[in-house]
């Protein structure tokens, strides 16, 4: 019981706050007495460029995803199934590379980046984020798919399917469920990833949702964004939530394989 | 699932010899080829920068045509020089953070991982909360509990407390560690469930028989078989911590001594055209970070892959 406090009081008080007036906002009672959807209406209001910001954020972190996810079920069939030398050393390199720090690459990309043009452009807030998301995506379908039943593609093989043949008719469909939980793990770590956005994006027209979250302005110009920014915070992390939610048990297994945020 | 399982299996296999003969060469070329385009983009994207701004952290940052060749000058001036108190005091402050937020995440994420590992009653609520912390954008999280610590904010008010706590150097720390070790304790305590859930039922049962009490049980037998997945867990945290950038970088933009290395290569990226400076700087970033993991490997032999392989029986059993 202590655990779900822990873990849920301060989401409770990011969903209270964003349901309070300006005027109630900071009297800090723990059930709102006037609760009000203004703050939703400010959210989506002119000054805040919030639908623009989901826009991007979607186009971003679904770019991201699918793109990670291409290239990372090819090499993670080959570490999970395929007999190679060197496999231990490739599957090591990949999760070394998943921690790899991501200023490390942040000054030259931003600087070849500005050289090109590309600053405050999708792609080159995309490009970045392949370099954490696609290692993540390798090192947690290398695991779904080891743990799925091999008898089954041995048996495509034997009855004369070539690799690729037994990958996709028989692999695959089995699949599925593990790479939707990778795609939901990739999303949501390409969806949050603030960092690089904060440096890449410097106007509305390509900022994510995280930082237009992190510069709202509030109901009024001068009021205290607090309200706003917590109904965009629910807004943003609702769904994600849901998600979650419906796929917990494979989330934490994924989570768990690939040990990464 | 199981009529496919059936199709596949259905007429008897004619051709065992074949398979065994061929496989293990095609399989090497096959994976060459299914691993390089992953291989080839990461070398791009990665490997690229990295060499590139060692490359430009040997020359000079002069405005002009040609920069000149300085060798390791910039290093020299970042680690000794004038300004050497930025440098040593931002990798202090990461090292201080990744220290005490992963020691707090790792004592936090074991004990609730323990209790989780024990609840049978709600136990899907427990894991349901446990994930909302996580999903949570971590720049939401920054600004959620930014004015959480507001002067008349939530905390202040229920502690009756009068702090600034984004106004001086150690309030604004721990409300650092205090936002950090919410949003990732339940994270380790994840990881270190999936540990936890290895361990045999029989085992226990055994000790319990041999009159080994609950004390006796937990550091006798979940300590030692739960600690290459609590390795494993502390080493992602440490290497990650060691990253940290959101939430300083909401909290205080960096002030008060909670500028991170992260936040301190940012800001020499864009607001300052030191692009040698700024190369310098995420070298040395990247190698106090890999130095760290390589330590960290050595001493206490984590081993990463093995403990895969072990979340992998998990997975099967579960």
């Amino acid at each position: 019981m202590l655990v779900v406090l822990f873990c849920l009081l301060p989401f409770y008080w990011m969903l209270v706050s964003s349901l309070k007036s300006p005027g109630d906002i900071l009297d800090n009672q723990l059930i709102p007495t006037r609760p009000t959807m203004m703050n939703y209406g400010a959210v989506f209001s002119d000054q805040n460029t919030f639908a623009l910001a989901l826009k991007n954020s979607l186009f971003i972190a679904g770019s991201v995803t699918l793109i990670a996810l291409l290239f990372g079920i090819f090499a993670s069939y080959a570490l999970a199934r395929l007999n190679f030398k060197a496999k231990n050393i490739v599957l090591a390199t990949f999760l070394a590379t998943s921690m790899f720090p991501g200023v490390a690459i942040l000054t030259p990309l931003f600087q070849l980046f500005a050289d090109m043009g590309w600053i405050d452009t999708y792609q080159a807030m995309i490009i970045p984020d392949i370099s954490f998301s696609l290692p993540l995506g390798v090192w947690i379908l290398t695991s779904f798919f080891r743990a799925m039943p091999w008898e089954l593609e041995a048996a495509a093989r034997v009855d004369g399917c070539t690799p690729l043949q037994a990958f996709r008719q028989v692999i695959l469909p089995l699949a599925v469920p593990g790479v939707f939980t990778t795609a939901i793990l990739i999303f949501i770590s390409a969806w949050n990833e603030f960092m690089i956005a904060n440096s890449i994006s410097q106007t509305p027209a390509s900022q994510p949702v995280t930082v237009a979250i992190a510069q709202f302005t509030g109901v009024s110009q001068y009021d205290q964004p607090f309200g706003t920014q917590m109904a965009a915070g629910v807004i943003v992390t609702v769904p994600l939530i849901i998600v979650v939610l419906i796929f917990q048990r494979r989330i934490v297994s994924g989570l768990t394989a690939g040990g990464v945020k | 699932m199981s009529i496919r399982h059936e199709e596949i299996q259905a007429p008897p296999s004619r051709t065992r010899r074949i398979k065994a003969s061929t496989s293990r060469h095609s399989d090497g070329r096959l994976a060459f080829w299914l691993i390089l385009p992953a291989i080839v983009i990461l070398t791009i994207i990665m490997g690229y920068p990295v060499v590139s701004s060692i490359v430009r952290s040997l020359f000079g940052d002069t405005l002009g045509e040609a920069v000149p060749f300085v060798g390791l000058a910039n290093y020299i001036d970042v680690l000794f020089g004038n300004d050497s108190g930025t440098f040593w005091g931002s990798a202090g402050t990461t090292y201080f953070f990744a220290v005490v937020t992963v020691s707090l995440e790792t004592l936090i994420g074991l004990a609730m991982a323990l209790i989780m590992n024990k609840a049978f009653r709600g136990r899907g609520l427990l894991r349901a909360s446990v994930l909302v912390p996580w999903a949570i954008p971590t720049a939401v999280t920054a600004v959620l509990w930014k004015w959480s610590f507001d002067p008349v904010g939530i905390i202040n008010s229920l502690t009756g407390a009068h702090i600034v706590w984004t106004g001086s150097e150690w309030p604004s720390k721990i409300a650092i560690v205090i936002a950090d070790t919410w949003k990732t304790a339940p994270f380790v305590a994840l990881l270190i469930l999936a540990g936890l859930q290895v361990i045999p039922d029989d085992v226990y049962e055994a000790a319990k028989i041999d009159g080994a009490n609950a004390m006796q049980r937990f550091r006798l037998i979940t300590l030692p078989l739960v600690r290459p997945a609590l390795l494993v867990a502390i080493l992602f945290r440490v290497l990650d911590a060691l990253r940290m950038y959101d939430l300083p970088a909401i909290f205080t933009h960096g002030a008060n001594d909670t500028t991170t290395l992260s936040i301190l290569v940012v800001q020499s990226t864009l607001s300052q055209l030191k692009p040698g400076v700024g190369g310098a700087l995420s070298t040395l970033t990247f190698l106090f970070i890999f130095i760290t993991a390589f330590a960290f490997v050595k001493v206490l032999g984590v081993d990463a892959v093995g403990a895969d392989e072990k979340t992998k029986t998990k997975e099967v059993t579960t």
